[in-house]
């Protein structure tokens, strides 16, 4: 009505911008609210948001195969996976090294079970080559060995790796050694050593001191043994051969070991060159297969769709995105089940939950009162307990097969399949998730007041009108409000479809917890709790669209 | 229009009776007949039975004993929705899930109306109450006074012959409640429709009705127009419940031509007219209305008899004088004076003399 010329920010009685002076004199307060919610606001980041990231994180975080093959992976690069041919001899040469250094800290077995996910038989194949990865270079080392003692003698090696006293130390080689145990182990390396490489000897045998230099972190910190004593791997002897091998020029040396070195370099001349590729043929025969090598490739990044893939039952390859053979696939299937059934338990808890509530909002106190607690009486049960009951009501020879062949109903040998089905579950879970229902409908009929119907009537409505045009639009906030608690339990259900589902009864949370506790695939466990969590939220989402999330009311 | 031959009544309960537990009577033997057209108060306090009285006849109770009859026909057994009676809530009951036109097309809709018609007829109900503009608003985007003539328009646009109103400006501020009883009865005598409006509010009772029934402890005290009512209390309950009244105990000492004698507890004695004591020698309660005393006891004939007074408080109110006075032993006599020119102004310690007519004192039961 009143129009105003002054556009300009209204100010306060200082001359300061209203708004701003306002938001000062609120401040102290805002303050104070966020000291009074803090504690909850740290548990709830701490256990709940938390958990939550890290899952979403977890679904897409594949470092594992970059962490333990970094050298291997990163050779691939180079190699094109379409093409016929296996991976060429560095990769092959890169990957002797990786292995050996995680078959020391038993770390192949894990990046196997994780290829294992997307091509199986990759598990096995990284648990043979754990095993036989010492015996590829064999008869080199041994003839290295041949012509001087001192290849097997752990003081004179650290002697020549060390160098001299006072001569100039390659830090950075063991700070990287240490940095990539680490991610290897996923544990810190930090600590001290008794060892760092001469930059002398690394300059001239980058390997070998590559190598020795990770045998003496791995020894030092995870053996708690001194390096001096004990005898460097049969990787750090290859990582000689091959450095001695690459036709080096020793003239200029004169550091420890000078004289071994060049008696081992001549002596080695007129042996065969290490066959890494024959050698790990040799182990299995998987590393002939080219579908091992692609899937290597495909899950190097440090992140993956390959779990989201999985969980909706498609499969990267090399041709792109593609769904998994029919036989295989079966989260789309579960899902879509979840959904369903977590549906038609939200639809038969309202139609149960209804009247319940109805007569609870509308009775004499007295009489309410006995009702509220036979509705809360289950609350107080041990869910694993309702449960079980079910069991023995539903089943072939329960007690409501009994009865029904006892009245005649049914014939003995046609007793109904009451559990272990999609059946079992609804009932079961409709009966434990009818308090989440009734109560959040309840709290909304009680507020609804009885002069409303009464209102319809005097104006002529029937009881039914009055009912479904007055009463039940004013009672829809509850059942929106129960709906979607409903929902949202029995969506995330585990314990009951565990317990009554059967095969054909199950959810999907039930895969999930396999994948949390027994096959330990926490990736696609996460993937999978993520497109749920991202399911539940789109519905969420709907629902406010569709209803308006105002109209909820809980109380 | 006070006296109503039974023929043509058109809203009558004879003989009810309403009990919800079996052993407490609400209401106890309520008779009661109005014409058509009438404007009928049913007053009293919380707890008289007035509301299940109006419950009874709008079919949300049913009545214990009795008939309740609508235009001849006993309705006692019509569910509410077929007696075609119109109702305003305390509360107002407007369906807060739907416009204020769907609101008023409600009724009609149940009634099977057609559209256009529906239409027309909420328009019209719309503008009757000045809310013409308000069909889309909801509920709870209108002030009281707006949800009230909403409440109103809606009983209303059915075109119902009787409306029922549940004390229905309880929720309103003091100055739209006496706008909205103007309303109310205007369109009450326009619209030519009966109304039975219950109150606990006497003003309200007194200003818009044709004639108010006084309830007290289940049973109608009076029914009469509210002048009569005012004036002339059948009994204590009703002289205390209507407007101010004083009121002095005492025993009749004579009784002849309409006039009685009444010796007050301490002993003084003054003119009162009988109204239910029969006997010399009965206990009474006499009423007087605090604007009939006359200080000026020269105004009043000879033989009249006074009472010594003493001026305890003197309170200015602008139209009126209020003085509160001490009589026979009791500190809360009131007496109101109006502020003429000649008036005289009290003050607090003066002794003065008080009477008044005969027919302006009733002496009632006791309490």
């Amino acid at each position: 009505m009143s129009d105003t010329t002054d556009t300009g920010p209204v100010l306060a009685a200082d001359g300061t911008p209203l708004k701003r002076s306002l938001r000062r004199a609120l401040r102290a307060q805002k303050l104070r609210a966020l000291a009074l919610i803090a504690p909850l606001l740290i548990f709830v980041l701490v256990t709940f948001i938390a958990p939550i990231a890290d899952m979403l994180f977890r679904s897409v975080e594949n470092q594992i195969v970059s962490n333990t093959l970094p050298n291997a992976v990163a050779t691939l690069n180079d190699w094109d996976g379409t093409s016929d041919g296996l991976p060429g001899e560095d990769t092959f040469e890169a990957l002797y090294y990786d292995m050996f250094l995680a078959a020391e800290a038993k770390r192949h077995t894990r990046v196997g079970s994780r290829l294992n996910y997307e091509e199986s038989g990759i598990s096995s194949m990284f648990r043979k080559s754990g095993r036989g990865v010492d015996d590829i270079g064999e008869d080199q080392i041994d003839a290295l060995e041949d012509i001087n003692d001192v290849w097997g003698d752990e003081t004179f090696w650290f002697t020549m790796m060390s160098g001299p006293d006072g001569v100039a130390k390659a830090n950075g080689i063991l700070s990287a050694q240490r940095e990539r145990l680490a991610n290897l182990d996923q544990s810190s390396f930090a600590g001290e050593i008794g060892f760092a490489p001469s930059q002398q000897i690394a300059d001239l045998l980058p390997r070998t001191v590559r190598a020795y230099t990770a045998f003496a972190v791995f020894t030092a910190i995870e053996d708690e043994d001194i390096v001096a004593e004990e005898e460097p791997w049969e990787a750090v002897k290859v990582a000689l051969i091959e450095d001695l091998r690459s036709g080096i020029d020793l003239s200029g040396y004169d550091g420890p070991g000078a004289q071994e070195l060049r008696e081992a370099q001549q002596g080695l001349a007129n042996q065969p060159a290490i066959d890494y590729k024959q050698g790990f043929i040799d182990i299995t025969e998987d590393w002939a297969n080219l579908d091992n090598w692609k899937t290597i490739k495909m899950y190097a990044p440090p992140f993956t769709t390959g779990y989201f893939l999985n969980a909706v039952d498609m499969q990267k390859t090399p041709e792109g995105f593609q769904p998994r053979p029919e036989n295989e696939q079966i989260y789309g299937i579960l899902f879509k089940r979840t959904l369903f059934m977590s549906l038609m338990i939200t639809g038969s808890c309202i139609l149960l939950a209804y009247p319940v509530a109805y007569l609870l909002a509308n009775l004499p106190m007295r009489t309410s009162s006995l009702l509220m607690i036979l509705v809360l009486l289950p609350f107080w049960t041990s869910l694993l307990v309702r449960t079980s009951a079910w069991k023995v009501m539903l089943q072939q020879q329960g007690v409501i097969n009994d009865t029904l062949v006892w009245l005649g109903l049914v014939a003995d040998e046609g007793r109904l399949v009451m559990i272990n089905n999609q059946f079992g579950t609804i009932v079961a879970m409709t009966h434990i998730l009818l308090p989440f229902m009734i109560l959040p409908m309840y709290s909304v009929m009680s507020t609804i007041p009885p002069y409303y119907v009464r209102a319809a009537r005097s104006l002529g409505a029937t009881n039914w009108t009055s009912f479904w045009r007055v009463y039940f639009p004013q009672s829809v906030p509850g059942i929106g409000a129960g709906s979607i608690l409903v929902f949202i339990l029995a969506i995330g259900y585990y314990i009951t479809p565990e317990i009554v589902g059967g095969t054909s009864g199950t959810f999907i949370s039930n895969r999930i917890a396999y994948h949390i506790s027994t096959s330990l695939n926490w990736g696609l466990a996460a993937a999978l709790g993520s497109i749920l969590l991202a399911a539940v939220l789109i519905l969420y989402w709907a629902y406010d669209k569709i209803v308006g999330i105002d109209n909820v009311k809980l109380g | 229009m006070a006296d109503t031959a039974n023929s043509d009544a058109f809203v009558e309960f004879e003989r009810v009776q309403k009990s919800y537990d079996g052993e407490n009577l609400v209401v106890k033997d309520l008779n009661l007949s109005m014409p058509k057209g009438e404007f009928l108060t049913m007053l009293g306090p919380s707890g008289s039975g007035k509301t299940t009285c109006l419950m009874m006849l709008a079919g949300f109770e049913t009545a214990t004993h009795g008939e309740i009859k609508l235009d001849g026909r006993p309705i006692n057994n019509i569910p509410p929705h077929k007696r075609g009676i119109g109702m305003v809530f305390q509360n107002y009951a407007l369906f807060p899930h739907m416009t204020v036109a769907e609101n008023l097309s409600f009724p009609l809709e149940v009634r099977k109306i057609g559209k256009s018609d529906r239409e027309g007829k909420v328009k019209r109900a719309l503008d009757m109450v000045q809310m013409g503009d308000f069909g889309g608003r909801r509920p709870a985007q209108l002030s009281g006074g707006q949800q009230q003539r909403i409440a109103l328009a809606r009983a209303l646009v059915f075109e119902p012959e009787l409306v029922l109103m549940d004390e229905p400006l309880g929720a309103l501020d003091k100055q739209l409640r006496e706008h909205m009883q103007f309303e109310i009865t205007n369109l009450a005598h326009e619209l030519g429709i009966t109304v039975v409006y219950v109150t606990h509010d006497q003003t309200e009772a007194l200003t818009m009705s044709d004639r108010v029934a006084v309830f007290d402890d289940g049973r109608i005290q009076q029914l009469a127009p509210p002048d009569q009512l005012y004036e002339s209390p059948d009994n204590s309950f009703v002289a205390q419940f209507i407007g101010e009244n004083n009121t002095l105990e005492g025993t009749i000492k004579e009784i002849n031509d309409g006039i009685c004698l009444v010796e007050l507890d301490d002993g003084e004695l003054i003119d009162a007219m009988p109204v239910n004591v029969s006997n010399v020698g009965d206990r009474t309660t006499i009423s007087i209305r605090p604007e009939r005393v006359e200080v000026d006891t020269a105004k009043l004939g000879d033989s009249a008899h006074t009472l010594k007074a003493e001026v305890k408080e003197f309170i200015y109110m602008g139209d009126v004088f209020r003085t509160r006075l001490s009589v026979a032993g009791k500190d809360d006599f009131i007496i109101k004076t109006r502020n003429s020119a000649d008036q005289r102004r009290l003050k607090p310690g003066e002794q003065i003399k008080i009477g008044w007519l005969p027919r302006d004192c009733r002496a009632l039961d006791t309490v």
